[in-house]
């Protein structure tokens, strides 16, 4: 991977919000380790996807990319620019080139303003060319996400869950970015409007040549739309691989413990799935104070003295797949035997 | 009503011995609104044994909810809500039954996991005063008696520290503890029936694994009859034994879980299985969504409420419009669809299987 040819690339993020106390003095007395040096790049037209469980950091990072939040430290590289610290009018222009589909379609829509003035917001505020003016441009962009373009003068609550998140696509759209940070984008929906959101991103991608950001937690969803998986863990990236070598091949114990975890929609395999299934004991341990070393180690069954001492550093396994673990999965230990003695040794791990 | 006819025919010992544990026969939850009336469950029936697990599937307004809660009861203090049907526990019919008595069995004989922990315990008592409660509620016993079943249930469903714990506010409880405490609460008084409304929706995958085990494990050491309503089709295949599949309040397709995954005859089922990404197969190109949108149970459509979202919909002059589909034997396992039971299958077997 040459570095020159990434849309984005991130080294070190790290956002750590602070705890304060007292009411004139606000003195500082901790912080919440949300992001904690992340690296990660994303190539033109790719998918990304970045899944973990609540808490991890993954809309926090989401946040960061966009610019919504300010990074306490690391670098965001866009197109080669470093946009890290820019100001926000410096940012204004950037954000034709950077947009965000928002996870609840219920809140993320302004409820008194009508379709037409929410999906032309950002071409009157970025001064978009409209040859053939605001309302026949934002019809055209209703037509391209699956609407109704006679909806334009309708309200937020007039559509369904699967339309008002169509309606997000197109204002995200609107100013045809080439980065789309989509935080969540399906989970808020019924099964059967999720697969036509998925398969509408899809054909976005195909159609305009965009590239993802896709923030989920659902593990099947991300498999199916992502090129590439990045898998985070308190605040940490764990590991990173093609989608098809992480699904088949994962090689950090969480990752692992993750994808036993996913329900089989399968009668006949649920006792083969349930042998197999790798139950970490506990809860994620609290980000304001996370443990030393490597942070999975609490809950981990392979975990050895060094990983309390020593944080693994995310490096390469094999080609393109990245883990940050002393001591990776090995093959032996991914089905049969080897996963019911892994799911026995998760379920000895002592709690603190 | 023809309730007395009804008390009369429970009496009879013959027919209530064969009757299974559950018995819904016919249930009807109709609110009447400003807008019109809804009818949320329209008809709906089935039966459920001891020791059972039942799946009962849908999207959001599909009524799948509000089925369970009509089940319980805990629809009746509305003026505006119309309850029919019968729901037949143990031999005898909550519907037509006295509400205080059907209170009293409520959190003994049947109790119920709510979606969201965070809602349903209230936020100014501590965990551990409520579990009391409902215990207390139903057994007489000391405070401190109930107090150590309490730390017992808490240690149960594994919650460390129970001792502890229970005396902590839900707010300090991490989601998954709080569904845990949750479900100590429903099974405090060993409960013959209970049922699961999303009992891991707001989970985090590990965790739903954790509870989706605890569930199971609690089920074979009590024998409890289950419920279990998702909308994750996932979730029903780990946990149930039987399926029910709910569209516009009534219910579609219902058989045991093993032919709802590899020989689903309703075209609504086969759309719910072609919608899912799954993560045990090779990675499909596209999925296959149902076109539209679930319908508004105010105004459902005429004939099969699925018709207008349905491929299949008026083929060979079948009369999907104008007449509404039923299953064969109400409460047995079937289909309610026009199409032929052999078109079913050959369309499955041959157009919808290879795409899954």
């Amino acid at each position: 991977m040459s570095t020159n040819d990434n849309l984005l690339e991130v080294t070190g993020l790290e956002k750590h919000f602070p705890i304060t106390r007292g009411v004139f003095f606000k003195r500082k007395v901790g912080a919440v380790h949300a992001v904690d040096g992340i690296d990660f790049s994303i190539q033109p037209g790719e998918t990304l996807g970045l899944v973990g469980e609540s808490g991890c950091g993954k809309s926090t990072t989401g946040r960061l990319v966009t610019r919504l939040l300010e990074p306490t430290g690391g670098k965001v590289v866009f197109e080669g620019r470093d946009i890290t610290h820019v100001s926000t009018n410096t940012m204004r222009p950037l954000r034709r080139d950077i947009q965000m589909i928002f996870q609840d379609p219920f809140s993320s829509l302004n409820p008194r303003h009508t379709i037409g003035s929410i999906v032309g917001a950002p071409l009157q505020v970025q001064n978009m060319p409209m040859p053939n003016g605001q309302k026949r441009a934002v019809q055209e962009l209703l037509e391209l996400v699956g609407l109704n373009p006679e909806h334009y003068n309708r309200y937020p609550h007039e559509f369904s869950g699967g339309q008002r998140q169509r309606i997000g696509i197109a204002r995200a759209l609107a100013l045809r970015p080439k980065l789309i940070i989509a935080d969540e984008p399906v989970s808020a929906l019924d099964v059967s409007i999720q697969a036509q959101v998925v398969n509408l991103l899809d054909d976005l991608q195909n159609e305009l040549g965009l590239t993802y950001l896709v923030i989920a937690h659902d593990l099947s969803v991300v498999r199916h739309i992502s090129d590439r998986v990045a898998v985070m863990y308190l605040g940490k990236i764990v590991e990173v691989a093609p989608r098809d070598d992480l699904y088949s091949e994962p090689l950090h114990p969480y990752t692992l413990a993750l994808l036993s975890a996913v329900p089989v929609p399968d009668p006949a395999r649920r006792d083969s799935a349930q042998r197999e299934r790798i139950l970490l004991v506990g809860d994620v341990p609290s980000p304001i104070d996370p443990p030393s070393g490597c942070r999975f180690r609490t809950r981990c069954w392979k975990a050895q003295e060094i990983c309390a001492t020593q944080e693994p550093p995310l490096a390469e396994a094999v080609t393109g797949h990245q883990v940050a673990c002393h001591f990776p999965i090995e093959a032996s230990e991914r089905t049969g035997r080897g996963a019911e003695a892994a799911r026995e040794a998760a379920a000895a791990v002592a709690e603190e | 009503m023809s309730v007395d006819l009804l008390s009369e025919s429970a009496s009879d010992p013959t027919l209530a011995g064969s009757r299974p544990f559950l018995d819904v026969r016919d249930l009807r939850v109709h609110f009447q609104t400003d807008d019109g009336l809804v009818k949320a469950v329209d008809g709906l029936s089935f039966g459920l044994a001891r020791g059972k697990t039942l799946g009962i599937v849908g999207e959001s307004g599909s009524g799948k909810s509000v089925a369970s809660l009509g089940i319980l009861g805990l629809h009746r203090t509305h003026r505006a809500t119309r309850i029919g049907g019968q729901v037949w526990l143990d031999g005898e019919d909550l519907i037509s039954a006295d509400p205080e008595h059907v209170r009293r069995l409520r959190g003994q004989k049947m109790s119920m996991i709510f979606q969201d922990p965070l809602t349903a315990m209230h936020p100014y008592f501590t965990v551990g005063a409520q579990i009391i409660e409902a215990y207390r509620v139903h057994n007489k016993v000391s405070k401190s008696v109930a107090r150590a079943r309490a730390i017992e249930m808490l240690d149960r469903v594994g919650i460390p520290q129970p001792q502890r714990r229970a005396s902590d506010y839900p707010h300090q409880f991490s989601g998954g503890m709080r569904q845990r405490a949750m479900i100590a609460m429903a099974l405090v008084c060993n409960p013959e029936l209970l049922i699961a409304d999303e009992p891991t929706t707001a989970l985090d995958v590990t965790v739903q694994a954790q509870i989706l085990d605890l569930i199971r494990d609690l089920q074979r050491e009590f024998g409890s009859a289950v419920i279990i309503i998702t909308h994750d089709l996932g979730v029903v295949a780990e946990l149930a034994d039987q399926i029910l599949v709910m569209y516009g309040g009534k219910c579609v397709e219902y058989g045991p879980a093993e032919d709802m995954f590899l020989r689903p005859e309703h075209p609504y089922t086969w759309g719910l299985l072609g919608s899912m990404p799954r993560v045990d197969r090779d990675v499909r190109e596209r999925l296959n969504p149902i076109a539209g949108t679930p319908p508004s149970l105010i105004n459902l459509p005429s004939g099969c409420s699925f018709h207008p979202r349905c491929p299949y919909a008026e083929r060979d002059g079948i009369p999907c419009r104008t007449v509404v589909p039923e299953l064969a034997v109400p409460g047995a396992p079937g289909v309610a669809c026009h199409l032929p039971q052999t078109t079913r299958r050959a369309t499955f077997a041959n157009d919808i299987a290879p795409a899954l």
